[in-house]
């Protein structure tokens, strides 16, 4: 089964932390847009692949008109086989849905949405420089949720500037309170070239507004434990859900699953190839829509991404598995090395099943995870 | 060439003062270079030399001057390290010279460097000629810089020429003095040969180039020439003088002269620098006086970071031996830091600068460990031990009496600095010796100090308490008893070798202190909390933990995008390569260097 992912790169007004791709438009760029992603994916087209997930990413991908969105996803469904249950997922920023536009996009097939809620603190939404205020984020849960919807996701943000303890456990508390079965929750990184970066550079004192390294990962498990006792289990390093609401799409990616991204930028994984759109929104429409790709990998170490990849997943890697990858034993040490493995489960930083077939990180390992990663890997 | 007209002398100043300037200066006026291949301070052609504007090697060169009475004398300018490091080399290349060029700051006075090299001269009988350069600074005053020379060291100065060595001002008149002032070379042509070598390099097509003084009789090429110290015989293929910029074969060289000699020699350890040169037919019975073997005061290891690199850098240290007879080398191996070499230096600096030609020149990356002096230890059994290497410290319960080297320290400094510079020299556990006033407001201390209390961040200490204003010099003095431990520093609960060092009891809880609390600094959180311990024999004097990493790294990943995650550990690798790791825990290089820098 593969996945779609659809990059829309629009948004309102850029987040002061963002570095993904994604910029301002007006309406002409935006139908410019869709006919040259609607293009792409008919040049695609191919009925013997079976997809199980589409994912409208972004940028702000409801900042078109539903209409658009569901001309998009109807585009998907004649050019691949895409299951009847599939999970449709649509991102989107709070103030840019309505009840009617929700009910548009669920009646156009979408059936899981995912809100860029960040907190409930409407001075840290400003701060991250977000539009919508908390009321907006509620709202537009709730009209969703009347609009039929019934698997709701929000983002969750620790490390905001001046958040607080106290003001995390509220965000908490407000948002697992609304109708939403899966919640992203990630910390602020400051990217090279963002406007944050730059504040924090011409600011140095801006720095010690946001939490440091031991109060955040302290938070971090503060979060995931109460997270826990509301019922939304971490199945991934950043993401928590109500059982059987995990994200089918994003496991995907943990999952070394293939997936096909359209769209300036998106990233495929196909034919044990990963390569991504190589343009910006215009030179895309220019083309409309015809491929410029660039490949990072033209044939990928299964058995590298499988450990990479697994271990940010609460299941872990499977030792049987990799097996089946790594057919030159390269990486058999990873499990069967004891002394390094009680080091770190001394540590608590990983779990190993009884029979030694399955190692995972434990929730304090996955805040090292890049660094335990790296040093399994070696 | 009339003897009468050859005069052979060198320059003395301290850094800065403008030694390198005046004889480019000397150089032009004399025409001994064309304009066009003139470049800033000629005699200084090792780029290290021109950036830290110092003179490492001794160099020479010949000149030609037509002097206002008509005559044209040959002038054999003799350049000399100025830094203590490379104080027998300078004295060697004084025992060429008849003279010497004072040149004095005329806004900065005399500093211990002049002071010790002007001593030096005195005492192999050179004429003394003062200059006062400079006078083109607004702070300038020559007037006070020729009263300090002649109430310092003794030496009519008031009617010294004031010249500016930047601006071309006056220097004529200093080489009118040079033939007036330097006497002329004395010798004679037709007796056995004695000739003093005073300096060496390799020249990869002639081999071996000696630099000579011929004291007594005459040197010819074909002839087979014997050096007194190493016993080596040669025959000698080619003989002639140094021009600016090149070396000009002339046949022979008589007494009196300065020139070189090229004889297929392959190995710069056979022509030490202070040996006596003579002839295998006709010897003299008796060599120059004042030849010594020179000794390295001190040690370090010297690692590849890249362990592969062990054989280029044992290939480096070959090369720059061929130029350097005083540096010694020998393979080593530590724990901590793998396959490296034990190397021998005559100062910090001459280390320092061993360890960037190796970087910048042959291109390595290195890791140095701290410097070490050597240390003279009596067993209980009545055997003597030399240790160079903290490492092999014998364990206490074995020695029956340590010593450690000792210096004779002479400080110059306005006298406002008196009060701190006593109290870095009482820290560093220096004994008082005496102070004398310069002047109103210059003086001059002397010490003893332990050679062990100055090898590493002395000077920067020094300098950091007197807003840069003290000057520094120091000769080997001997060995006294000194209660002495070795402190060991522990990672994890490891010993990591290449940190051990040793240090006088009383200093050893704080100094152990100062390195754990340096290294917390310097070592990242890693997975695991870091012990960092110190420690004598087995007893923990001191401690510090570098806690558990926390967080590394939890952003989202969008949209499929793991060319990002890739990147992450990517990053991590690299980082990885930039640590050496020691048992479980990684250690960036600069750890082993941090150790040295506890003044912070």
């Amino acid at each position: 089964m593969c996945g779609v992912y659809i990059h829309i790169p629009f948004c309102k007004r850029k987040c002061i932390y963002c570095d993904f791709y994604s910029v301002c438009g007006d309406d002409k760029l935006y139908s410019g847009f869709v006919s040259a992603v609607s293009n792409s994916i008919k040049r695609r087209s191919n009925k013997s692949i079976k997809v199980d997930t589409v994912y409208f990413g972004g940028g702000t991908p409801t900042v078109l008109k539903s209409s658009q969105l569901v001309l998009i996803l109807n585009t998907v469904k004649h050019s691949f086989d895409v299951s009847p249950n599939a999970e449709i997922t649509v991102e989107a920023n709070p103030c840019t849905v309505t009840e009617e536009s929700l009910s548009e996009l669920f009646n156009g097939g979408f059936n899981r949405i995912s809100f860029g809620i960040q907190s409930a603190v409407d001075s840290e939404l400003s701060a991250l420089s977000r539009l919508h205020n908390y009321e907006q984020a509620e709202a537009a849960v709730f009209n969703a949720e009347r609009a039929g919807f019934t698997n709701i996701s929000a983002d969750i943000m620790i490390g905001i500037i001046d958040q607080t303890r106290k003001s995390l456990i509220d965000s908490i508390d407000k948002i697992t309170s609304l109708p939403v079965r899966h919640i992203s929750a990630y910390m602020l990184k400051v990217e090279e070239n963002t406007p944050l970066d730059e504040m924090i550079k011409r600011d140095g004192s801006l720095l010690k507004s946001i939490a440091d390294e031991d109060e955040l990962s302290d938070r971090y498990l503060l979060m995931t434990r109460l997270l826990e006792e509301k019922g939304f289990l971490q199945y991934e390093i950043s993401n928590f859900a109500k059982n059987g609401f995990e994200s089918k799409h994003n496991l995907k990616y943990w999952r070394c699953e293939e997936y096909l991204g359209f769209g300036p930028h998106a990233h495929s994984y196909f034919d044990n190839k990963r390569y991504f759109e190589d343009c910006g929104v215009s030179e895309f429409i220019k083309n409309n829509g015809e491929p410029k790709i660039t490949y990072t990998d033209t044939d990928v170490d299964k058995a590298e991404e499988y450990i990479m990849l697994s271990l940010r997943l609460a299941e872990g890697l499977d030792a049987d598995r990799l097996a089946g990858l790594d057919k030159e034993g390269r990486y058999k040490n990873i499990i069967s090395n004891a002394e390094e493995i009680n080091r770190l489960s001394g540590e608590r930083l990983v779990n190993i099943s009884r029979d030694g077939k399955n190692l995972s990180l434990t929730e304090r390992g996955f805040l090292v995870s890049n660094a335990v990663i790296s040093r399994l890997m070696n | 060439m009339k003897k009468e007209q050859i005069r052979n002398f060198c320059i003395i100043a301290h850094i800065d003062h403008g030694k390198s300037t005046l004889a480019d200066r000397i150089l032009e006026l004399t025409s001994s270079v064309e304009l066009r291949d003139m470049e800033e301070q000629l005699l200084d052609n090792m780029d290290i030399e021109r950036e830290r504007g110092i003179t490492i090697k001794a160099r020479a060169v010949r000149l030609n001057y037509k002097a206002k009475n008509g005559e044209t004398y040959v002038f054999n300018l003799i350049d000399t390290p100025g830094h203590v490091d490379f104080n027998y080399e300078v004295s060697r290349s004084l025992a060429a010279c008849e003279g010497a060029i004072l040149v004095v700051d005329a806004s900065q006075g005399i500093e211990a460097q002049t002071l010790a090299n002007t001593y030096l001269a005195i005492e192999h009988d050179l004429e003394v000629l003062p200059v006062v350069n400079k006078i083109d600074l607004p702070s300038a005053d020559p007037q006070n810089a020729c009263e300090e020379i002649e109430n310092v060291i003794g030496i009519p100065a008031l009617n010294a020429p004031r010249i500016s060595a930047k601006m071309g001002t006056n220097i004529e008149e200093v080489l009118e003095r040079v033939i007036t002032y330097i006497p002329a070379p004395k010798g004679d042509d037709n007796a056995p040969l004695k000739a003093l070598i005073f300096d060496s390099y390799y020249d990869q097509y002639k081999g071996v180039i000696i630099f000579v003084r011929v004291k007594e009789g005459t040197l010819k090429v074909g002839e087979t020439i014997k050096m007194f110290a190493t016993g080596a015989e040669f025959q000698t293929v080619e003989i002639g003088y140094m021009g600016a910029t090149s070396l000009v074969p002339s046949g022979e060289l008589k007494s009196g002269e300065v020139g070189y000699i090229a004889a297929s020699i392959k190995d710069i350890g056979d022509t030490r620098v202070g040996d006596t040169v003579t002839s295998v037919e006709h010897p003299c019975s008796e060599p120059l006086e004042g030849y010594k073997k020179v000794n390295p005061m001190v040690y370090s290891g010297i690692y590849p970071t890249d362990g592969a690199k062990y054989p280029d850098l044992r290939d480096a240290l070959e090369k720059l031996r061929l130029n350097d007879a005083s540096l010694s080398f020998e393979p080593e191996t530590s724990i901590a830091l793998g396959f490296g070499f034990r190397c021998g230096f005559l100062g910090l600096l001459h280390m320092e600068i061993i360890a960037e030609r190796l970087e910048r020149e042959y291109n390595l990356d290195l890791i140095t460990t701290a410097p070490s002096v050597i240390y003279r230890v009596t067993m209980t059994n009545g055997d003597v031990l030399y240790i160079d290497n903290p490492t092999n410290y014998p364990n206490l319960g074995l020695i029956s009496s340590a010593e450690e080297p000792v210096v004779s320290a002479d400080i110059l400094a306005p006298s406002e600095f008196v009060g701190n510079i006593m109290e870095l020299c009482q820290d560093r556990r220096g004994t008082f010796k005496d102070m004398k006033y310069l002047d109103e407001t210059r003086v001059e201390l002397h010490y003893e100090l332990p050679l062990n209390e100055i090898v590493y961040d002395f000077f920067d200490a020094l300098k950091s308490r007197t807003r840069g204003y003290a000057s520094f010099d120091y000769e080997m003095k001997g060995y006294q008893e000194s209660k002495l431990v070795k402190l060991d520093i522990l990672l994890n609960g490891e010993v990591v070798d290449a940190l051990s060092f040793i240090v006088h009891t009383d200093k050893a809880y704080a100094r152990g202190r100062r390195i754990c609390e340096k290294l917390k600094e310097t070592i990242p959180r890693q997975l695991f909390e870091v012990p960092i311990q110190a420690a004598i024999g087995g007893k923990i004097i001191a401690r510090e933990t570098v806690k558990a990493m926390r967080k590394d790294v939890l952003a989202k990943c969008y949209g499929g995008d793991i060319t990002r995650k890739k990147k992450l550990l990517e990053k991590q690798k690299e980082g990885k390569k930039k640590m050496r790791q020691l048992g479980s825990v990684e250690v960036p290089q600069e750890a082993f260097m941090s150790v040295l820098k506890l003044d912070e």
